[in-house]
This record gives structure tokens, C-alpha cells and sequence, in this order.
């Protein structure tokens, strides 16, 4: 029991962490039907700037404030000279922009970050706290609170603001969005702004816990996107869901089958949750239109 | 239009083939090392070493009145990028000899070059396949990873340790460790009741010590592995109280590892290491300690990081190499490898190497200290 | 007489992988050359699939992974020579694409994309994990095929880079052949239609889950094929030739270069594999290099290099 108990700690962890970075990937493809591949990125880049920030002497919750905004930034830096510049392009060809921006963004940070893994300390100590003879440390909770929170904002977003609802008038057609008014540059900004700020809070979040250095953005992003599939691409529900299934069916595998093929059952359950489910969990059906 | 676009193709192809081949020098070396990609945790150190040691050589008059020109190659631990580097090493770049290949899967690559056009390689890699069977122009500054496991169960062995748990990384070095490892272990009455993995990228390997924790009798856990999983496996090692006395490998050997880990986590982690690490430790007469302290200083005010094992395995490739030049007379590479073949007594950050043409790597278990970490430095155990 | 533009495509591409030795400054161009074949061989497969079928895979490492191992591994433990052992993997490709493909091809979109990622993501797994049969992440060496000593008993004497550049362009201009008159035949038509609208050319009497099929496990057959070939060139074989890292590369030089044409992915192959021996005079700013120059082209060549300065030409020179 107390061994279930610690593989499913373990497995919301770390399901936490592949949430927050699905969610990430939701209010970009809302808006524009791209899977932003530097979604990764924007995570390194909120843990690696608070890391500097804070060995340069900013208290802790600064230096991640700064980080968000800075990386925030970033992101609207993307949508103007990497996305909007080639509006009209086929998807594939935005997709391979956004990886050519996550090796680009990678390329600079080994320049100006160096190669060294960084972590700073974590928000509230490291003494483990007990859950039925298993442990969890307060940094998971911040991370599972983290990924809540930010699923809630994005819910409400979507369902309850003007703004949020534009968002995806966009995506689903951007000449009638126009008409009525919306301005899509604009929205298509605020996307990127808040898609990265998101990424960056994911940072700085689990950077205690995972460790920072200028390539962890690959592999983040690589299991966000799969959680994100997995839940249906989209939908903030489905991208929680999504984190926190493949989580523990990671941590269950490594627990109780194999720690080699942990990574392997979760893509297998992908396969077969799309097989029959080919929208993932909580996506909804589309029609092609002719 | 086919025609048109067909010619562009043909333009750009030799465009993209054009590329400019540097000016001569007088001593050229070469080095393809993983300076991006998954090893660069070992690379990078590995890269900066090389770039210093060249600069202070030539400060310093270079070798033979020669200076010493380093073409540096960056191959991300991929063995085909390492391959091709190597190639354009020696057909384009035309070096006397290579250091390199920050992994096993990079040296692997690099062999079948390096004997075809007869250009003396210094490995950077741990397997022992590099050197065993022992080809002519292959040699290596690293131990052995199964020297490394047979330092740690001897201690093992002489602490009454026979039942331990094995939680490796699933990447090149800690893969290549924990083969060897269960190749020996049985030599030295050991048995291993729990053997887990973990991915380099994993955020957590709660689930893995929770299942070694449990294994009937198990009375120590060993860790081969680089990077941040033996970091995060030290931290939930402590979360989860797990209480054995806990080895390291030395892919950890640095003092960033004990930052990463936090100094109270990785209280009494025992790991074989090189005599780089302790270097102000090593008593006075140590031939080892001005060459060890002369390298850590060094660098660490060069790049303002801390000197791992890694950067000293560069640093004795890169010594032998040009006291083997200084040997050879001349800069053919057939003298060069007969003078690195003949490398006797010579003292780095390792160990003191002794090679010969049945053994192209020259280091005993002597080589390695067994280490402990106390008050977040390091201690010797021996 | 007027030639067809294939005629012209595969005249072109044998006379540049003939003519371009001439204007080697050493032998080791002739080592990028043939990579820059095999990846061309590579993509070419995956025009079939991006360019003329309009479907998306992140998981074609894994047939290319297939083919590297089958070199491997048929010949150390079934005794095959190593250029039949290629063969094999071939098949096997196309087994194993007919047998997950037919699934994974009723998604789409990105839906197909994780599907495909998923596939590759567990053949590297595979091949990393069964240290036992497949060396574990450090890779298994691989044969000598020894096609150049036959070579030589014919009294023609060619470096190793010289022998893999001529027989890697050998196999990459009948591959272009091949997909070419692909293109043209009915099956190609059908591919394009449904590229266009499944529903359309569903209506119109296509069987389109078949076809989609098709072009799936000829694309996989190319990969594997590009994995022997590089497999028994390098005589080392890694699970990263499998990776998720590779797939995306792959992808990338199919789109950069162009997707729904042959000699433009090849020209994207030519391109992303040549680049990053010409961006290490960057030395530290080589990835950052890289990812700039794959944002400018797609945003400034949005229908990939070739099919843009195509038009680009056609437009100045009328």
C-alpha cells in the first residue's frame, strides 16, 4: 500500500509537470491551429532566467516575475517576426518555423546561459511531507497547485471573457472574426504573450524539482505534446487530464512493470486511446469541409 | 522551368559542398567532441579544457618551437556527425592526430576512420571496448567503467556489503556501466536484488527507489549515471528516507554535483573519483597533486566553473599527446602514435600512465580514489 | 525533341552527383555527398507521403532505425549478407508500416503526428533498451559488405568516401525514378486527390484509407532502405538513427526544400545536411545559426526552397 501510495504521488508529480506544459500549447493552437514546438523553450527560459536573476540577487518570487514577463515578451517577439510574417502559410511550414525558433532559442541560451544545469531552492523547504506511508515534496504541491490554477484561469478565459472567446472566433475563422471586429493581430499576440508567460510559470515551477539547463525544452515538450494529444488537443481540460494520466501511467509502469519501458506503456495507452478515440479524450469531432 | 529550378539545384548543391578549408599551421590537431546534445555535460568541459591548454602551450612557446592549431568540432554525442567530423579531420583539415569522442557511440564511429587512414585517436569514453581488443592507433585517458565498478564493490566488499540495488540511467554511460558492473559483481560475492533505470531526462525516479527500497535485504545502492538524474535520484534518495549507504559513479565527479544534489541529500555518497577532485587533499609528496592543482586552478578561473573529472580526462589526452610530439622528432603520424604507445610515467590528472602496445590505456585501479562527500566537499576514504 | 520534366529532373540529379567530384578539394566531400544521398533517399519517401498523400509523420526514424538495424543484426545472427540483410529490413519495413499504419492512418492531423511520434519513440526504445540483441545506446557495429573489395576484383580501386558517394547516388537517382513515375501513375492521381480532399476524393470513388496505406509503407521501404544504406557505410549503428530527434529532421529537410516535389526535399536534404559543416565556422553559434536560417526560408519561401525560387525565376525571367 504505502508503495501504490508513492507511485502515485510520484505520478502526479510529474503529471503535474507534463500538464502545465500542455496547457502551454492550448491558447496558441486555439488560436492559430499551430502546435508550437518552442513551447519547451519558454519553459527552459523561465526556469534558466530566474536562476540568474536570483544569483544576482533578487529575491526569488522577483526574479520569477521578471522571467514570466521577460519570457512573455519573447513570445510576442516570436508571433511578430517569426508568425505573422508568414501568415498564410501552409501549417506545416508555421510548424517547422516554430522549430527552427525552439533551436534558435536553444542556440542563444547555450551562448548566453552556458551548458551548466542550474536549480534554485524551492518555495516553501525540502522536508518531505507524509501522505499515508508514502512521501511528497511541498515543491509537488506548488506544481499540482500551479497546473490547477492555471487550468481554471484558462477555462474561465475561454468560457467567460470577451478576450478568451475571440481567441477562438480566431482559430475557427479568421476572416469572420475580422468582420465582426476582432482584432486579430492583436489576438494572435495576446496568445503568444500568455502561451509563453504560461510556459515560464511551468519553469519556474519545476525547476526545483526537475533541473534547468538549456536543453530540457526538447523532451518537456515532446511529453507536453503527447499529454496534450492525448487529452485532445485544444481543450485545457483535456490537457490536465492528459499530463496527469500519462504521469501515472509512467510512474505505475516504472513501479510495477518495468522503469526501461516506462516511457513505452505511456505511448502505447496514446496509440491506443486515439484508436479509438481519434480526437483524444476530450477533443471534438471536426468536419472537413470541401 | 524544370530545367530552371533543376540548375538551381545543381548551384546550391555546390554551394552547400563549397565550403573553405583552413589555413595552414604547424602543428595541427583535431578534436570532435559532444559539446551539445546529450553528453555535453561531459563535453563541454572537455571542449574548454583542449581550447585552454592550447592557449597556454602556445604562450608558452608551443612544442618544439612549433604552436599547436586545435580544429574543434562540435558532433552533439551524435556518432554520425562524429564520423563524418573525423573524416573531415583528416582528408580536409589534415591533423596529425585526433582527440575525441566524448562517448562511447562517438569513438565507436570514429575507429573505423581513424585506423583506415592510419591517424593516432585519443578517446575520451569510458567503455572498454575502445581498447580491448587493442587496435594500433586507438588509445584512451579515461578508466575503464569497469574499473570503476570493481573500485566501488572492493569497498563494498570490505564494508560486508553482498545484497545491493542498481538504479542506472538508461543513456550510453550509464547503460555501458551497468553492464559492466553486473559483468564483475559476482567476482566480488555480491548480489544484485534490484536493478532499475531511469531516463536522462526523468523528473522523478520515486517509483524505481521505492521498489529497491523494498527488496528483501538489500543493504547499499549504487547510481551509475551522468547529469541531472544521479541529482535528482540523490534528492528523492533522501525524500524517500531509503537509509542504505548510497554509491555514486564517477560521471558525477564534480563539485556541481554536490550543489545540484544539496549538500544535506548527498551527506555520505561514496564514489570513485581521480585525484583531480581532492586535489588540495593529496598529501605533499603525491606526484599527482601539482599537476591535478595546476589544472583545477586553472581552469576554474578560466571558465569561472568548477573542473570535473571530464575536463581532465581532455586535459591528459591533450598532454600526452604533445609530450608524445616532443618524443616523436617529427609530425608523421605513424612516429606520433609509436611515441604515444611508448608514453611511460607520465602524470595527469587521472592517474600515472604507462602504456604499451598490449594496453592502450595505461591506468590501474590505483588510479581511482574512493571518495566520500562530508560537509558538502569531498573526503578521502582510503 | 522536348524531354518530360522527369526526364529532366533524374538527368540533372545524375549529372550534378556525377560532375560535382570535379570540384572536390578532398575526399571528404565525397563523404557528405553520400549522406547528403542518403537523407535525399530518405525524403524522397517522404514526398510520397507529405508531398503527394498530404499525410504527416514524426516517426519515420523509426523504418529508417529498422533498415539500420536489419544490417546489423541479419547478418550476425542469420548469417544473410549484409546487402540482402538490407533487403530484409526493407521488408520488414513495409510489414511493419502495413501493420501500424492501417490504424494510425484513420487520424489526422497532429492526431497522426503523436500517433507516428509514438511509433518511432518505441522502435528507439526498443533498440536502446535489448542491449542484449542490439548493443544498447551505444550502438552495434555492423559488417563489412565488402561491395568494395568486389569492386576491386574488378580492377576499379575507389576510397571507402568515393565507393559509399557513387553507390548512395546510385540508389538515390533510381529512387527519384521511381517516385516520379509514381506521381504520374494512377496511384500517384489518387494520392494528390486525397491530398486535395478526402472527402472529395472519396466521393469520386477513391478507396482512400488504401492508398493513404500506400503511400505510408513506400515511404517506410525508402527510410529503411536510407537507414542500410548509412548502416553499412558508418559499419556503426546507434538507436538514434531511430530517435524522435531524426524524424524531425527528416521532416524538416522535406518541407525546407519543398515537400510536393522530389528534387526540392532533396534539395532541402542537400541543404540541412551540408549546413552544418558550413555553420561550424560559427563554432558556439552554430544551433542558433540553424534555427535562423530554417525560420527565414519559411517565412520568406513559404512553399519550401525550390518550388519558391522556382517561381521566383519563372517570375523575372517571364
Amino acid at each position: 500500500m504505502p508503495e501504490l501510495m508513492q507511485f502515485l504521488m510520484s505520478g502526479v508529480t510529474v503529471g503535474a509537470v507534463y500538464a502545465l506544459v500542455a496547457l502551454g500549447f492550448t491558447i496558441i493552437y486555439n488560436a492559430s491551429d499551430v502546435v508550437n514546438f518552442a513551447q519547451g523553450e519558454f519553459v527552459m527560459l523561465g526556469g534558466m532566467m530566474t536562476v540568474f536573476g536570483y544569483a544576482a540577487g533578487l529575491p526569488l518570487p522577483v526574479a520569477a516575475l521578471v522571467a514570466i514577463l521577460a519570457t512573455a515578451a519573447i513570445g510576442v517577439a516570436l508571433n511578430k517576426l517569426a508568425i505573422e510574417p508568414a501568415r498564410g502559410a501552409p501549417v506545416v511550414s508555421l510548424i517547422i518555423i516554430t522549430i527552427g525558433a525552439s533551436i534558435f532559442i536553444r542556440g542563444v541560451s547555450q551562448v548566453v546561459f552556458g551548458k551548466q544545469l542550474h536549480r534554485f531552492p524551492a518555495f516553501s523547504g525540502d522536508a518531505p511531507i507524509p501522505v499515508l506511508g508514502a512521501t511528497i515534496l511541498p515543491q509537488s504541491l506548488w506544481v499540482i497547485a500551479g497546473a490547477l490554477a492555471i487550468f481554471v484561469g484558462l477555462w474561465l478565459f475561454f468560457t467567460r471573457t470577451l478576450t478568451g472567446r475571440a481567441v477562438l472566433a480566431t482559430a475557427n475563422n479568421r476572416m469572420a472574426a475580422q468582420l465582426v471586429g476582432i482584432n486579430t493581430r492583436y489576438v494572435m499576440s495576446l496568445s503568444f504573450a500568455l502561451s509563453a508567460a504560461i510556459g515560464a510559470l511551468a519553469g519556474v515551477l519545476v525547476t526545483p524539482i526537475t533541473l534547468v539547463s538549456y536543453d530540457i525544452g526538447i523532451s518537456l515538450a515532446l511529453k507536453g505534446f503527447a499529454a496534450a494529444m492525448l487529452g485532445g488537443m485544444g481543450n485545457p481540460k483535456g490537457a490536465l487530464a492528459g499530463g496527469l494520466l500519462l504521469g501515472l501511467m509512467e510512474a505505475l509502469t516504472a513501479g510495477y512493470i518495468s522503469s526501461q519501458y516506462k516511457d513505452a506503456a505511456a505511448f502505447v495507452v496514446i496509440l491506443g486511446v486515439l484508436f479509438f478515440m481519434p480526437q483524444g479524450l476530450f477533443g471534438t469531432k471536426t468536419t472537413e469541409r470541401v | 522551368m524544370r530545367l530552371l529550378t533543376a540548375t538551381a539545384l545543381a548551384g546550391t548543391l555546390a554551394i552547400g559542398l563549397g565550403l573553405a578549408g583552413p589555413a595552414a599551421a604547424d602543428i595541427r590537431i583535431g578534436a570532435t567532441l559532444s559539446e551539445t546534445g546529450p553528453a555535453a555535460f561531459l563535453g563541454d568541459p572537455e571542449a574548454k579544457t583542449l581550447k585552454m591548454l592550447v592557449e597556454e602551450i602556445n604562450a608558452a612557446g608551443g612544442v618544439g618551437g612549433e604552436k599547436l592549431e586545435l580544429v574543434l568540432y562540435d558532433d552533439g554525442g551524435d556518432p554520425n556527425k562524429a564520423r563524418t567530423f573525423a573524416t573531415r579531420l583528416i582528408e580536409d583539415d589534415e591533423v596529425v592526430a585526433i582527440i575525441g569522442g566524448t562517448t562511447t557511440g562517438t569513438s565507436m564511429a570514429i575507429i573505423p576512420v581513424v585506423e583506415d587512414a592510419e591517424v593516432p585517436f585519443i578517446s575520451l569514453a569510458g567503455a572498454i571496448e575502445i581498447i580491448d581488443p587493442v587496435r594500433p592507433f586507438t588509445f584512451k585517458t579515461p578508466h575503464t567503467d569497469r574499473m570503476a565498478c570493481a573500485k566501488i564493490f572492493e569497498d563494498m566488499k570490505e564494508r560486508g556489503f553482498t545484497r545491493i540495488g542498481l538504479i542506472s540511467g538508461s543513456d550510453g554511460f550509464g547503460a555501458s556501466m551497468r553492464k559492466q558492473c553486473l559483468d564483475i559483481v559476482g567476482d566480488y560475492g555480491i548480489e544484485v536484488v534490484a536493478d532499475e533505470t531511469y531516463g536522462p531526462t526523468d523528473a522523478d525516479m520515486t517509483p524505481q527507489l521505492t521498489n529497491i527500497k523494498g527488496a528483501a535485504g538489500i543493504q547499499a545502492v549504487l547510481n551509475p549515471g551522468f547529469g541531472q538524474g544521479p541529482a535528482i535520484v540523490t534528492r528523492n534518495y533522501s525524500q524517500i528516507a531509503v537509509g542504505l549507504p548510497f554509491y555514486q559513479s564517477h560521471g558525477v565527479a564534480s563539485d556541481g554535483f554536490i550543489q545540484l544534489a544539496g549538500e544535506k541529500e548527498a551527506e555520505g555518497i561514496r564514489l570513485p573519483g581521480t585525484a583531480l577532485l581532492v586535489a588540495d587533499l593529496l598529501a605533499e609528496d603525491d606526484p599527482q597533486k601539482p599537476v591535478a592543482v595546476a589544472y583545477k586552478t586553472a581552469y576554474e578561473s578560466a571558465t569561472g566553473t568548477p573542473a570535473s573529472t571530464f575536463g581532465g580526462y581532455a586535459h591528459d589526452a591533450l598532454r600526452i599527446l604533445v609530450d608524445a610530439l616532443g618524443r616523436a622528432g617529427s609530425a608523421e603520424p605513424q612516429a606520433i602514435r609509436d611515441a604515444i604507445e611508448a608514453t611511460s610515467g607520465f602524470v595527469g590528472t587521472t592517474g600515472v600512465v604507462t602504456m604499451s602496445p598490449e594496453d592502450h590505456l595505461g591506468l590501474d585501479l590505483s588510479a581511482f580514489k574512493m571518495l566520500e562527500i562530508r560537509d558538502g566537499g569531498w573526503a578521502l576514504v582510503d | 525533341m522536348r524531354l518530360s520534366t522527369k526526364a529532366v529532373t533524374l538527368l540533372v540529379l545524375s549529372l550534378v552527383i556525377a560532375v560535382a567530384p570535379l570540384f572536390f578539394p578532398s575526399t571528404f566531400y565525397y563523404r557528405v555527398g553520400s549522406l547528403i544521398f542518403i537523407n535525399g533517399l530518405a525524403v524522397t519517401g517522404l514526398v510520397i507521403l507529405i508531398g503527394y498523400a498530404g499525410q504527416i509523420s514524426l516517426g519515420h526514424a523509426g523504418f529508417f532505425g529498422i533498415g539500420a538495424y536489419a544490417c546489423a543484426l541479419a547478418p550476425a545472427h542469420l548469417g544473410l549478407h549484409p546487402v540482402l540483410a538490407a533487403v530484409l529490413g526493407a521488408v520488414l519495413s513495409g510489414v511493419v508500416a502495413y501493420v501500424v499504419g492501417k490504424p494510425i492512418l484513420r487520424l489526422k492531423g497532429y492526431y497522426l503526428a503523436v500517433a507516428s511520434l509514438g511509433f518511432g519513440v518505441l522502435v528507439a526504445m526498443v533498440l536502446a533498451n535489448e542491449a542484449w540483441l542490439t548493443g544498447g545506446p551505444d550502438g552495434i557495429a555492423v559488417a563489412d559488405p565488402g561491395l568494395r573489395a568486389l569492386l576491386r576484383g574488378f580492377g576499379v580501386d575507389l576510397s571507402n568516401a568515393q565507393f559509399w558517394y557513387g553507390f548512395c547516388g546510385l540508389v538515390l537517382v533510381l529512387g527519384a525514378w521511381l517516385a516520379l513515375n509514381l506521381y504520374h501513375s494512377p496511384t500517384g492521381r489518387a494520392l494528390r486527390a486525397l491530398h486535395g480532399s478526402e472527402v472529395a476524393a472519396r466521393t469520386v470513388g477513391v478507396d482512400v484509407a488504401r492508398y493513404k496505406l500506400n503511400a505510408f509503407v513506400i515511404s517506410a521501404v525508402y527510410a529503411s532502405v536510407a537507414g542500410s544504406l548509412l548502416a553499412l557505410q558508418n559499419r556503426l549503428v546507434t538507436p538514434d538513427m531511430a530517435g524522435f530527434m531524426h524524424s524531425i529532421e527528416m521532416v524538416t529537410m522535406t518541407v525546407l526544400g519543398g515537400a510536393a516535389s522530389v528534387p526540392g526535399a532533396i534539395l532541402g536534404a542537400a541543404i540541412l545536411t551540408a549546413l552544418p559543416q558550413v555553420l561550424t565556422v560559427f563554432q558556439e553559434y552554430e544551433q542558433l545559426m540553424l534555427g535562423l536560417v530554417m525560420m527565414l526560408v519559411m517565412i520568406f519561401m513559404r512553399q519550401g526552397l525550390l518550388p519558391s525560387l522556382a517561381r521566383l525565376l519563372r517570375g523575372r525571367g517571364g
